[in-house]
């Protein structure tokens, strides 16, 4: 079911919405000749090692780099008592009940995770920075560590003064009353108890930065792996005490991000001061095994959940109670994942009466958390699922049947949650239907019923996701705690030849922005999409930006760019209907071409319009000479993708091997503006909820030390380790934007896991067996199988 | 991570390595680099010297002639593995070879720093003494033959002396009424051996009339399972299958590897289900010559 | 420390430069010789990004000293394509979308030059075992699978249309 791409010079601009083209991009990164931040070389450029704690919780008493300093091809070394400037990074979303605590760039007293910087080396080249390292003598008294959320909340060891108890926030959504009257009146309760496990969101690419100073203007130019290249300006200009308009950042190509190269992290900041302090280029790049212990982790939950029912299995309330790993710092929007990004989703795809939901923010001697792929949608999906599953089985009802038993019909949107989100559109049952046709359920369980007389143990999973992205408005999130808005912002600019320039403040990592937003511009100009030039990631060419995370560009970007392609075609217009000496309300635009109605010879292409405008000859009154328009888009609500995926496992019950017989993904994105891309994130999402779902897991051990510290222990997910998936889609379209599109960069990862979960407990089932805890490597499914006795 | 200094020295001949061996304090031998460099970038290697092995000619290839086939110890795992006659001739040992790491590590790896490594959870040792392989080494007093039973003594450690180069290993034929497997449960992280089972079946008119049955990732170096061995003696092929049950009979499994990746526990489970497999599939090779 | 003069020829040029025995293959490419299509992704061999050919063989870069590589013919990505026309790998890998970030890219696509030298008509599981050493966190492999399909019909082999997972 694979979709054919096409050649897009042989798609004409009005079809180009919609085709599946190939991507712009696509010849520079399979040649070579894509420029990734570690390719960069600049003349006197040194290299920037960090020193990091082989400890998770220690008091430092003293850092020695005498030796390192004396080293040859060493420039400088410099400790937390160099530091100079603010060096605490900050946090970017606040809550009521929110401990903030001090992060500094380098630590000076004490580490409170394994990775922790304490030190860094400026020298000629890379392995001489690294020599260097340990050469620099650290003495610390080692304390005790804790890196489960219960435990640091239960009497852990305090890791910072001003959180009593390792107490990051409190958190609650909902209403607790109507939520315990539905306990109280329920025909049926169940309960689980289910863990979110810490996950590394391994990017192909470590992240990286290469800064130049120029002392003569102050200025600082820093290349780095980013999401959100505006954002860390705005940030960093803070942390390091630097005027934002004298620091500039650019995005590179950048090889994946997946949520871990949106925080602020020390290493950056550390690599443009140190620029300015040695007054010669720094390039700092991590090794794996750094971002193994410092790229901000995903998820860390610890979770209670409880659904109750009347007597025909209509859901009538849900409860959950969560401890949430905030890891050992406050990382840049940590405090909004396990809250509004999650207990906001616990309503999942069904009409809940009443839900109430307790979150507790804890600090632990692990990396901080902060948004992975998915980032709280994928905790509150698997709960959510996970509990729907067990119901299900309670009432012994088919799980299908019971999820569309209590879906929100198809005619009551916009639906209120009882947690606060108003969903625009959505039709569960049509997904659901067609997951079905494509397992050919009804055939599927007969073979089930067959194959366990045989002594064959096969399971189907369902998991009915929904997600919510675009996240906005700006004066909403503001009222939640943002620091920030979450508009986008789009620069459109004819040239007088009739090329144009889109400037836009996402910055893609792997998306195929570049193509997308060229499909968007051609169809809504009329132009060629070789005309078409779009440039992200570069705060000196782009006027301002929130950048890319939470399936947001499409939504919210490509709005901003249509926004803007409006605006132009709107200044064309006046300058078409004097050019072509007709009233404004007489022209037409279409396929780029202002005509005026009922003369159809009369005629001018915006490319002609755009040279006009420059040439400047011959304008309207109160019309300014170019062709160019702004915009900063603000949505008015989020956008909420759905859909249906399914898996059908069978497991070996002598070694608890999984074997994938079927995955299918039947997802409803709203309109798709190149389905390949599409379906390409769906793809690559669900293969990190496969990942999360049977392989993954950041493990550590009881002080603090990482077990999972290379890709030799943790398994990032190999080609033979990814099912094939059948995809298909529905589409609702959003009615919140012009576009009509929802967001697909996370629905996989949202979707997968309790998929395939729920497939493994259900093929289990005759042994009895209710619930594994993720990932579900053989040893716990075999063990699962028999602390039941292991009889079926 | 990268590897610290030293000093690179690449020998011409068998003669001069051993020469530099005896001369350079601190020396490490690097054949394919697969055993040595991964170490040395995290920095649990960090010898003064590397003597580079990889470029002697005399160490490298496959010759099957006679009843013996001898594999220089710089044959890479590809070479092995892609060998057509040694699939036919020693299925377990090309078939293990097959099983290790990826393309590229086959590609660059070589038998003899596999061996030398003596890595439990690598694919080869465990093949090797099914395979009733004997070892050549070099040293300073000219050339030893090491017995495989003899060769594997602990995690890392082998029979091998310091000044000592393993130059060569020789597998016996096996001819059609042998059948032989190697089996393996991968991590999915490293690819290394959870559990891995080569096994020999020497048949006589459909019965078992022997056994070479050994496991890699069970214990600190490569074993034979001899209570399985022992079952499986006087057999019908048909039900090797069965003798699986006994794979850890004959070990002390309170000894079994115990990690992260698995417990000693679900590896004596794994251990008896992949012997069960390695078992059948050998037998299913009795009297067919094997294909890749 | 010692420093070592090698040659190496890489993409058909024949290069000389100084090295330290430590420096890794895919340094001396990257850093000193500028190809910097092979990438680092991690340091215990496992990602496969720095995947290039020495003597016509993928190999992973980064297990490689460049001074044990001294004398021989490396291909990297940049060497892939010829006179200006895309080798059937790169036209596969865009039509199939086989890649996002690009990251993986060069070196999955090395491997699987490789492999689809020595192997005319691969069956999806064959490819997917013989993309082991190559980890992508992007694609879900899916679309490179179709990719090394589809260029396996381009290169002459008689596999199944592109795309064969329907």
């Amino acid at each position: 079911m694979s979709i054919e791409t096409e050649d897009p010079s042989e798609i004409d601009p009005a079809e180009i919405l919609g085709s599946a083209i190939e991507r712009r991009e696509d010849p520079a990164l399979i040649t070579g000749d894509a420029e990734y931040t570690d390719d960069i070389q600049i003349p006197r450029m040194t290299h920037m090692a960090v020193k990091r704690s082989q400890h998770a919780h220690a008091r430092i008493e003293d850092v020695d780099t005498s030796e390192a300093e004396a080293m040859d091809g060493v420039v400088d070394v410099f400790t937390a008592e160099d530091i100079d400037v603010p060096g605490s990074l900050p946090v970017g979303w606040l809550l009521e009940t929110l401990e903030q605590v001090d992060h500094p760039i380098l630590a000076g007293e004490k580490v409170r995770y394994q990775g922790d910087g304490v030190a860094i080396v400026v020298a000629e080249d890379r392995y001489t920075a690294q020599d260097a390292l340990d050469a620099i003598d650290v003495e610390y008294e080692r304390l005790d560590a804790v890196t489960d959320p219960s435990d640091a909340l239960n009497g852990g060891p305090e890791i910072h003064d001003d959180a009593a108890d390792n107490v990051a926030f409190e958190w609650e959504i909902g209403n607790a009353d109507e939520t315990e009257e539905a306990f109280e009146e329920a025909a049926h309760t169940v309960d689980l108890e289910v863990e979110n496990q810490l996950l590394i969101p391994n990017a192909m690419e470590p992240r990286a930065a290469v800064a130049d100073y120029n002392p003569s203007d102050n200025q600082i130019d820093l290349a780095m792996t980013t999401q959100n290249p505006h954002v860390h300006r705005l940030l960093m200009a803070g942390v390091i005490d630097h005027p934002e308009n004298k620091l500039s950042i650019r995005a590179p190509d950048v090889g994946g991000g997946f949520g871990s190269k949106i925080h602020h992290y020390a290493d950056e900041a550390l690599t443009a001061w140190a620029a300015k302090q040695v007054e010669r280029p720094v390039k700092w790049v991590a090794t794996r095994s750094e971002t193994y212990q410092t790229d901000a982790l995903g998820r860390g939950h610890e979770t209670h959940g409880q659904v109750a029912m009347d007597e025909d299995g209509n859901i009538t309330g849900l409860k959950v109670d969560t401890k949430a790993n905030l890891g050992a710092y406050l990382s840049t929007f940590a405090p909004s994942i396990p809250t509004y990004l999650y207990g906001t989703l616990l309503s999942g795809q069904y009409e809940i009466p009443a839900i109430h939901c307790e979150v507790t923010g804890a600090f632990t001697n692990v990396p901080p958390v902060d948004a992975y792929r998915g980032a709280g949608r994928p905790e509150a999906s698997y709960i959510v699922e996970r509990l729907v599953k067990h119901a299900a089985e309670h009432m012994d009802m088919d799980p299908a049947e019971f999820r569309r038993q209590n879906f929100v019909p198809g005619d009551a949107f916009p639906y209120e949650t009882p947690v606060a989100m108003v969903y625009d559109s959505g039709d569960y049952e049509k997904t659901l239907d067609r997951a079905l046709e494509m397992l050919d359920y009804e055939e599927f369980r007969e073979r089930q019923e067959a194959a366990r007389e045989e002594g064959r143990y096969l399971g189907v999973g369902f998991s009915a996701y929904i997600e919510a992205c675009g996240i906005a408005p700006s004066e909403l999130v503001g009222q939640l705690g943002a620091q920030a808005g979450l508009w986008e912002s789009s620069l459109v600019r004819f040239q007088p030849s009739g090329t144009v320039t889109a400037y836009l403040g996402t910055s893609g990592h792997g998306q195929g922005h570049d193509t997308t937003y060229s499909q968007i511009l051609a169809s809504e100009l009329g132009l060629d999409i070789e005309d078409i030039d779009i440039v992200e990631g570069d705060t000196d060419e782009i006027p301002q930006g929130m950048g890319t995370y939470g399936s947001r560009s499409a939504a919210v970007g490509g709005s901003a760019l249509v926004q803007s392609a409006r605006k132009v075609v709107e200044k064309a217009k006046k300058i078409a209907a004097h050019q072509l000496e007709a009233s404004e309300d007489d022209i037409e635009f279409e396929d780029g071409e202002f005509r005026v109605a009922g003369a159809p010879d009369r005629s001018m292409h915006i490319q002609d319009v755009a040279g006009a405008a420059y040439l400047a000859h011959d304008m309207p009154d109160d019309v300014e000479p170019g062709l160019e328009a702004s915009s900063f888009y603000d949505p008015e609500n989020f956008v909420f993708p759905f859909g249906m995926h399914a898996a059908i496992v069978e497991v070996d019950p002598d070694t608890g091997e999984i074997d994938f017989e079927t995955y299918v993904a039947v997802d409803d994105v709203g309109n798709q503006i190149n389905p390949k891309i599409v379906e390409g994130q769906i793809h690559g999402g669900v293969a990190q909820g496969v990942g999360q779902a049977l392989y993954e897991g950041a493990e550590y051990d009881e002080n603090g030390q990482l077990l999972t510290g290379s890709m030799q222990d943790y398994t990032v997910p190999k080609a033979m380790h990814v099912p094939e998936m059948e995809t298909d889609s529905t589409v609702t379209e959003s009615p919140h934007n012009p576009l009509g599109v929802k967001g697909v960069g996370e629905a996989g990862t949202i979707a997968a896991p309790q998929a395939i979960v729920n497939a493994v407990v259900d093929a289990l089932e005759p042994f009895g067996v209710e619930n594994i805890e993720m990932p579900l490597k053989e040893e716990r499914v075999w063990r699962a199988i028999h602390e039941n006795g292991g009889d079926a | 991570m990268y590897p610290g200094e030293f000093d690179y020295h690449r020998a011409e001949s068998v003669e001069h390595a051993l020469e530099l061996l005896a001369d350079l304090d601190d020396a490490e031998l690097l054949s394919g680099g697969h055993s040595l460099l991964p170490t040395m970038k995290t920095g649990l290697a960090d010898p003064d010297a590397v003597v580079d092995i990889g470029h002697i000619d005399a160490m490298t290839g496959i010759d099957h002639s006679g009843d013996t086939t001898t594999i220089g110890a710089n044959t890479t795992y590809a070479e092995i593995a892609d060998d057509d006659t040694l699939w036919d001739s020693v299925t377990v040992l090309a078939e293990a070879a097959g099983e290790i790491g990826d393309v590229q590590v086959r590609n660059a790896g070589t038998i003899g720093g596999n061996i030398a490594h003596a890595d439990p959870a690598s694919d080869l040792p465990a093949a090797a003494l099914a395979a009733d392989a004997t070892l050549v080494a070099h040293g300073p007093d000219g050339e030893r033959e090491i017995d495989v039973d003899d060769y594997f003594i602990a995690m890392y450690m082998t029979d091998l002396a310091e000044d000592e180069l393993l130059t060569r290993v020789e597998v016996p034929h096996q001819g059609p009424e042998v059948g032989s497997a190697y089996v393996k449960k991968p991590s999915p992280s490293s690819g290394y051996a959870l559990i891995g089972v080569a096994a020999t079946l020497y048949t006589d008119g459909g019965t078992v009339a022997s056994a070479r049955v050994a496991a890699n990732g069970a214990m600190d170096h490569g074993v034979r399972l001899t209570a399985v061995e022992d079952a499986l003696e006087g057999m019908s092929v048909d039900d090797v299958g069965d003798a699986g049950e006994h794979a850890g009979d004959s070990l002390d499994t309170s000894m079994f590897m115990d990690d992260i990746q698995a417990s000693a526990e679900f590896r004596a489970q794994l251990l008896e289900a992949y012997t069960e497999r390695a078992l059948e599939r050998a037998a299913d090779r009795v009297g067919v010559a094997a294909t890749v | 420390m010692a420093e070592h003069d090698i040659t190496l020829t890489v993409n058909g040029n024949e290069q000389e430069l100084t090295v330290e025995s430590r420096t890794l293959l895919v340094h001396a490419l990257r850093d000193e010789l500028g190809y910097t299509g092979p990438n680092v992704g991690c340091e215990s061999s496992m990602c496969g990004a720095c995947t290039v050919h020495v003597d016509g063989k993928a190999v992973k870069s980064c297990t490689m000293l460049a001074v044990q590589a001294d004398g021989t013919d490396v291909t990297t990505v940049e060497g892939l394509d010829q006179d200006g026309e895309f080798h059937p790998i790169q036209e596969a890998f865009q039509e199939e979308h086989g890649l996002q970030c690009g990251y993986c890219t060069p070196g999955m696509m090395m491997t699987a030059v490789d492999f689809l030298d020595d192997h005319d008509d691969p069956g999806r599981e064959e490819i997917r075992e013989a993309l082991e050493g190559n980890l992508c966190r992007c694609t879900g492999y899916q679309n490179i699978v179709n990719a090394v399909e589809t260029a396996s019909n381009k290169m002459g082999g008689s596999g199944a249309a592109a795309g064969g997972d329907d």
